[in-house]
């Protein structure tokens, strides 16, 4: 469109470069800290101009922090999450869409009513699930008294137990149990015309190979999407990785968890002042993976997280 | 809507949907339970027993100070994050949405804070604002009593604010922007040849449109700010100075975790329950009234 | 009422031209329409006229005004958009009325021209429903409306009936046609219906590939196409259009498939030796006993007032029209005549015209 606005033009330019220089100036302050050796760092002044010590102070976070399997953990619990959740959300929306069975409007329900409350709010006892993840179960056979009724007539105790903390699968299970990604499948799936199964159908298709030849490569952007933005929702994740892994010299734990470490604050060390140094260091290396996903990804990224918030 | 063809084999289905309720039930259901049946009884941490004790445990957080101080505190946080967050993100996209030349580079920059790990920024943060070092401890050198977040709780409140909303200032971009970019070029058109010029366009025809967006986006930056603040929190302040940047989610946890107070931290998940859904109920009344562009 | 006129504009989007130097005038109060396929620059044209793309080279004026520079609220134009982009949040009357609140009109004298506006048009009775709550037919009233209330100095017409039904689609465009004959406001139209262009048009502009292939009356355009692309485009089904040699020595027009049909080289004293293209209306031909040019048809089409026989001459398609009651059998080749003044040559190379009728 013709517009002559010179004086809109330089304030939107305005706006615009103060808001890079407000998103920017952090991260190079960052950038600029984890150059720098711990007398430099801890002198009043604005530190704007970097030092010579980068490797230095990364390779002190990599051996303080354990970044090395801290950053494993993370990559497996990030990659459990997305891949579980875009098979999951998969099956899950084929079975409510393509199929109709007793009881399916229940479960639809049941599903989606799970997007409106958080991990968060419900920790303690999703920790307690974790440490046992039978516990529903086992209280299910108590109650209804089929425990004591096994018990008097084989005579074996049932005591079911699965201890999940401190494990893969405990850090990626309760992260997957919500509806998010079935209801971008959902919405896709219905978008796609009745004819296209009909014909397929015509052809000789069963469930089986309509899922996989046809509605997978139909949904591989919303795949993609789906993937970037679950994969970042797992590497973001704190307190529950916080929770999940209390056995920190064994199994360990993420690498964001173990950022604090690096800095300790009241509760880890009684205060004083960390090695700021280090650990700019280590927020480097740990901000890097995401940002990097994000760059590559971006188009994705937007798309999924606009389609993954309805 | 409902499709029109499907396939006949009913178990099938239902197959393919039992692993998502199996975990569901596992992981959401159950502990909801738990914590509803915990927050009505007195349970002895690690078993042990439990007593039904009725609205006990309700009375009890209410009775407590404490507790209404981190409500206080969360609906604080809440506002002014929104507040703040909402009004760059949307001043960011209306100028990204002029699509001048090279703003493309501009909305590149402007999505990275969200792909910054939360406790990651918490800790960027905390060093720029810390006032043993860096640009802060120059000025605190001068006037002792202009900055100490680890001493002054209205202090630390505002350190983990900016940081939270600089962060979240990138999301509502990318919202306000997609919503901006999914009004019809033809409609703008149409106001330019009214004779609106840029601005006018800005308040007569892009706002209004993207109100339902604006509403969106409020109430779920109030409920992100309850569930999300937690790491910013835990990694900035540890709750302190003194409580004074104490959350709901962090309270919980802490009188969870540090207190093994079971039901005490169980009603308050409750009560956080309830308003999550209340807010979330809102939200889901808003997307029936998107507006339709034909 | 203005005129409006284009020196060679041009049109660039990176490398790909979609626009090639493009001149024409259009007459204050004249009604023109701009027919093409879809991409060959048509909209371009006319978004560049409105201001909302930047033109790469040349020059438009409006009036005595060249607008290259102004921004589209200052020239004086009015645009029907295809998808009618009104605003969705604002009712009928906020849309009819809105250019004249951002004039800053007093809303005494604003609502009184609404209302005016909007009894012309049959919307008095929508005024305060919204966009979303109106037919497809209303709708475009109300973008015509919103246009009309203006009184610019030209009406841009961006393919605004290609969303309506067939039947809704007549009956407006009999209604743009009497608003035109009342105001007698400069109008440029652009579609692909070339039924909607005959009837339309004071003048008919003819594009391709970001060219003017023709500009004339509907008749001309018609009766007279200028080049093959024209005579195929214009009409349905479009002239028929077959390889030939002409033969001046025998006075022959030899087909590919080894036909020969007299030539009268008294009704076309200057054509040239050698291939042409020969074209023909479908309606023009009569059916012979003998002596005509031999179609085998293999398809008929039953329009009601007239049935189309598609057949082949050698290789190519040729299309021959007869009475609606009429009945011809599928398979039986047939002789058709063509009257030496219905018959078209082209230049076989480059598609022109080469020789007007006499």
């Amino acid at each position: 469109m013709i517009e002559r606005t010179p004086l809109l033009n330089l304030a939107t330019y305005a706006v615009m470069f103060i808001g890079a220089l407000v998103v920017f100036v952090p991260l190079w302050l960052v950038f600029v800290g984890a150059t720098l050796t711990v007398r430099e760092i801890n002198t009043p002044e604005l530190h704007y101009i970097t030092g010579s010590h980068l490797f230095e102070n990364l390779q002190a976070a990599w051996a303080r922090g354990n970044l090395g399997g801290r950053l494993l953990n993370s990559l497996i619990m990030s990659l459990g999450v997305a891949t579980g959740k875009v098979v999951m959300s998969a099956l899950t929306a084929f079975g409510l869409v393509y199929f109709r069975f007793p009881g399916r409007m229940l479960a639809f329900w049941l599903i989606f009513i799970t997007l409106m409350l958080p991990l968060e709010v419900r920790i303690v006892p999703t920790y307690a699930v974790a440490a046992n993840a039978l516990w529903p179960f086992q209280s299910m056979l108590d109650v209804s008294g089929l425990t004591g009724l096994i018990q008097m007539l084989s005579g074996i105790q049932i005591g079911l137990e699965w201890n999940l903390l401190n494990s893969y699968t405990g850090l990626v299970l309760p992260l997957i149990a919500t509806a998010t990604g079935t209801f971008l499948y959902r919405q896709f799936f219905l978008t796609v015309p009745d004819e296209l199964l009909e014909a397929a159908r015509m052809d000789g298709a069963g469930p089986f190979r309509f899922l996989v030849e046809f509605l997978m490569p139909l949904s591989r952007t919303n795949m993609a999407a789906l993937f970037t933005i679950m994969f970042l929702y797992a590497w973001n994740q704190y307190l529950w990785p916080l929770l999940a892994t209390p056995d920190r010299a064994g199994f360990g734990t993420t690498a964001v968890v173990e950022l604090k470490l690096l800095a300790p604050t009241v509760s880890t060390n009684g205060g004083g002042t960390p090695d700021w140094n280090v650990a700019m260091a280590g927020c480097l290396i740990v901000m890097l993976p995401p940002l990097l996903l994000v760059a590559f990804m971006q188009r994705y990224f937007v798309r999924g997280l606009i389609a993954t918030e309805k | 809507m409902e499709k029109r063809a499907t396939f006949s084999m009913g178990w099938l289905g239902f197959a393919f949907i039992l692993p998502q309720i199996l975990l569901v039930f596992t992981f959401f259901y159950w502990p909801t339970g738990a914590a509803m049946y915990w927050a009505f009884t007195l349970e002895r941490p690690w078993g042990g027993g439990n007593e039904w004790v009725g609205f006990d445990n309700f009375r009890q957080i209410f009775a407590d100070r404490a507790y209404w101080g981190s409500i206080i505190r969360s609906l604080m946080f809440a506002a002014s994050t929104a507040i703040l967050s909402m009004a760059f993100g949307l001043l960011l996209a209306v100028a990204c949405d002029r699509g001048l030349k090279g703003y493309q580079a501009f909305r590149t920059i402007f999505v990275w804070p969200y792909a910054v790990v939360a406790p990651a920024a918490a800790l960027a943060f905390r060093f720029i604002f810390a006032p043993e070092a860096g640009i802060f401890a120059s000025l605190v050198k001068a006037y002792p009593e202009f900055w100490n977040p680890a001493q002054n709780g209205y202090h630390a409140m505002a350190m983990i604010i900016i940081c939270y909303s600089w962060k979240y200032a990138a999301y509502c971009f990318i919202f306000f922007l997609a919503a901006l970019q999914a009004i019809p070029r033809s409609v703008i058109e149409a106001s330019a040849l009214d004779g609106a010029g840029v601005l006018r366009r800005v308040f007569d025809i892009q706002l209004p449109l993207i109100t339902p967006t604006f509403f969106f986006m409020l109430v779920i930056s109030i409920t992100d700010s309850f569930q999300d603040s937690f790491g910013i929190v835990d990694v900035m302040t540890d709750g302190g100075p003194g409580k004074a940047t104490e959350l709901l989610v962090y309270k919980i946890y802490f009188d969870g975790f540090r207190g093994l107070d079971y039901s005490g931290a169980a009603a308050q998940s409750i009560v956080l329950m309830l308003i999550m859904m209340v807010l979330t109920f809102f939200q889901f009344r808003y997307i029936e009234r998107r507006v339709h562009y034909s | 009422m203005a005129a409006v006129t284009l020196k060679s504009v041009k049109k660039n989007y990176g490398t790909t031209t979609v626009v090639h130097g493009v001149d024409l005038h259009i007459e204050a109060g004249e009604f023109v329409v701009i027919l093409g396929p879809s991409g060959c620059g048509k909209s371009t044209l006319l978004r560049m006229i409105a201001g909302l793309e930047a033109i790469t080279d040349g020059e438009i004026s409006i009036g005595d005004k060249i607008v290259n520079e102004l921004e589209p609220r200052e020239r004086g134009c009015a645009m029907v958009f295809q998808n009618y982009a009104l605003y969705p949040h604002m009712t009928v009357s906020e849309n009819i009325g809105y250019a004249l609140k951002v004039a800053g009109l007093a809303k005494a004298d604003r609502m009184a021209r609404i209302s005016a506006v909007a009894n012309m048009l049959g919307l008095a009775d929508f005024l305060d429903r919204k966009p979303m709550q109106l037919s497809g037919g209303q709708r475009q009233r109300v973008a015509m409306g919103r246009a009309m209330i203006r009184e610019p100095d030209v009406f841009l017409y961006d393919e605004p009936l290609s969303n309506l039904d067939a039947r809704l689609r007549v009956a407006m465009r009999i209604e743009i046609r009497k608003l035109h004959q009342r105001l007698g406001t400069t109008s440029l139209f652009v579609t692909h219906d070339q039924v909607e262009a005959m009837t339309l048009a004071d003048r008919i502009v003819v594009m391709n590939k970001g060219q003017i292939e023709q500009v004339g009356s509907p008749d001309d355009v018609y009766h007279r196409p200028a080049s093959t692309y024209v005579a195929g485009f214009v009409g349905s089904p479009g002239l028929n259009l077959l390889s030939v040699i002409i033969d001046r020595a025998s006075q022959q027009i030899r087909f590919k498939d080894g036909q020969a049909i007299a030539l009268d080289s008294t009704h076309w004293p200057h054509l040239p030796e050698g291939p042409v293209t020969l074209g023909f209306r479908a309606e023009q031909a009569a059916i012979v006993s003998e002596g005509g040019l031999t179609i085998s048809p293999h398809f008929s089409e039953a329009l009601g007032p007239s049935r189309l026989l598609h057949g082949t001459v050698g290789a190519e398609q040729a299309v021959i029209s007869i009475g609606g009651t009429q009945h011809y059998a599928d398979d039986a080749p047939l002789q058709a005549e063509i009257p030496s003044n219905a018959m078209h040559f082209f230049d076989p190379v480059n598609g022109r015209r080469i020789l007007p009728l006499p």
